[in-house]
């Protein structure tokens, strides 16, 4: 078995084993929806004006929880340590936290949108599209996520920290993501979806080619 | 003449301001088996994890099996195995499935029957989580048997066990003996430590304050100058 694929198992099976934080991450984000859909108040035209980008902003509050939670069972008995003693390769089991993080992600994006779709009436027939933009935009928190979830683990104001320093480095994608699935949401008579997605694809490269080098320097003494 | 498996030269570590190694050289010989002796805080855990590569020095050199710790790590760890005061394991998981990712990144194939070694065949399958904190020493004593090392480094391997754990690592440095792996291990159980081991050094306040023959180990630390 690749280092990858031994550290993806590792981490699916972690993600397995401690589901039920999953469930919590999921109804924080439902909440989040939900009390964001107060603040617009009784207009349906202006929920759905505004669905998409509640969507996203719901899955990155609850993407800092998890992204928090998918280090502590590494640092409580130094389980990171010893696997890089054992030797493991930083890069392998850096790219295998952040594939589990993203389909973590993706699942919760996914299981937000019909919360979405009731509280917001903003439907789409365009299905397979709006989740392969989901499974790009966690691919766009993931990846940095993963790598500042690592850079926090060991300090005491992580909760703090965490998203001070992921939620600067993800507006990009963030916007990217909120303009494609908008476009899903409420129609493209200009043709722009293809761009936004572009530009979206653009900055997950980005980040899953710097975060993986970078995180050594940051697992190491 | 034989080989060292370790050996430093003006090794320096400090936390923060304050040292917690300085200016330690020693050399043990491959096959050996030592004792890491000291009061609390004089070093022993940090030298021992600057030589598995979990902490980088700040001075001088070190070189395992042959390799510098400083610029060639990976061929150090493939060489060490690290018996630490934490236990390197997965809470959520079970001992079997801790052992098979140990065995998954090493590249061989988990043995299941080195759980039966150490005691734990009939929580295999049960959660490290809610293990004793002896039952996690032999569970990471377990794994440091998987590795398979030339080098064993031991921080403090009885803290936590029973009475039957002590002969379990008794017998398990025997093994390593017999198969000709160095052993260091801190140890603040002398006389136990004076019955297995060759040879010893004695740390104090961060410094090498004495080595020689695990026998002659004396029981009152000479005094060194204070670390910088």
């Amino acid at each position: 078995m690749s280092p990858f694929l031994a550290a993806l198992r590792k981490d699916l099976l972690l993600q397995w084993r401690t589901r039920s934080q999953l469930v919590a991450v999921f109804v924080f984000g439902a909440s989040a929806l939900l009390l964001f859909s107060f603040a617009i108040g009784p207009n349906a035209a202006a929920l759905r004006q505004h669905a998409a980008g509640f969507l996203w902003l719901a899955l990155l509050l609850a993407s800092t929880l998890a992204l928090a939670d998918s280090f502590e069972s590494e640092m409580a008995e130094r389980a990171l340590e010893g696997l890089l003693l054992l030797p493991a390769d930083p890069r392998a089991l850096y790219y295998g936290k952040a594939v589990a993080n993203l389909l973590q992600l993706a699942l919760l994006g996914a299981g937000l949108v019909p919360v979405m779709v009731v509280l917001y009436d903003a439907g789409t027939a365009r299905v397979p599209s709006l989740l392969g933009i989901i499974l790009l935009g966690a691919a766009g928190l993931s990846a940095p996520g993963t790598l500042y979830a690592a850079m926090t683990a060991q300090l005491r104001a992580r909760n703090t920290l965490l998203p001070l320093l992921l939620f600067p480095l993800v507006v990009p994608a963030l916007l990217a993501a909120v303009k494609a699935t908008s476009l899903l949401i409420l129609g493209d008579p200009m043709g722009q979806l293809a761009a936004w997605t572009m530009l979206l694809v653009a900055f997950d490269a980005i980040y899953w080619s710097l975060c993986g080098l970078v995180f050594e320097r940051v697992v190491e003494d | 003449m034989t080989a060292l498996a370790v050996e430093t030269i003006g090794l320096s570590r400090r936390y923060g301001r304050r040292w917690a190694l300085s200016d330690v050289s020693l050399g043990v010989p491959e096959g050996s088996v030592v004792m890491l002796a000291g009061r609390n805080g004089s070093g022993k855990s940090t030298l021992l994890r600057v030589l598995a590569t979990a902490l980088r020095l700040d001075h001088g050199s070190a070189r395992v099996a042959g390799h510098d710790v400083r610029t060639e790590r990976d061929f150090v760890r493939r060489k060490v195995a690290l018996l630490d005061h934490h236990s390197f394991h997965y809470e959520a998981l079970s001992a079997c499935e801790n052992l098979e990712i140990a065995a998954s990144f090493l590249g061989c194939p988990s043995d299941p029957s080195l759980l039966a070694r150490v005691g734990l065949e009939a929580r295999a399958d049960d959660p490290v989580s809610g293990f004793s904190a002896g039952m996690r020493k032999r569970l990471a004593i377990a794994r440091v048997l998987l590795q398979d090392a030339a080098i064993v480094l031991l921080d403090e391997p009885y803290g936590e066990l029973d009475p039957p754990g002590f002969e379990l690592l008794d017998r398990v440095i025997s093994e390593l003996r017999a198969r000709a792996a160095t052993v260091i291990m801190a140890t603040h159980l002398v006389e136990r430590g004076r019955a297995l081991c060759d040879r010893a050094l004695l740390l104090e306040e961060g410094r090498l304050a004495w080595s020689g023959p695990a026998s002659e180990m004396p029981t009152e630390t000479p005094s060194v100058s204070a670390a910088p």
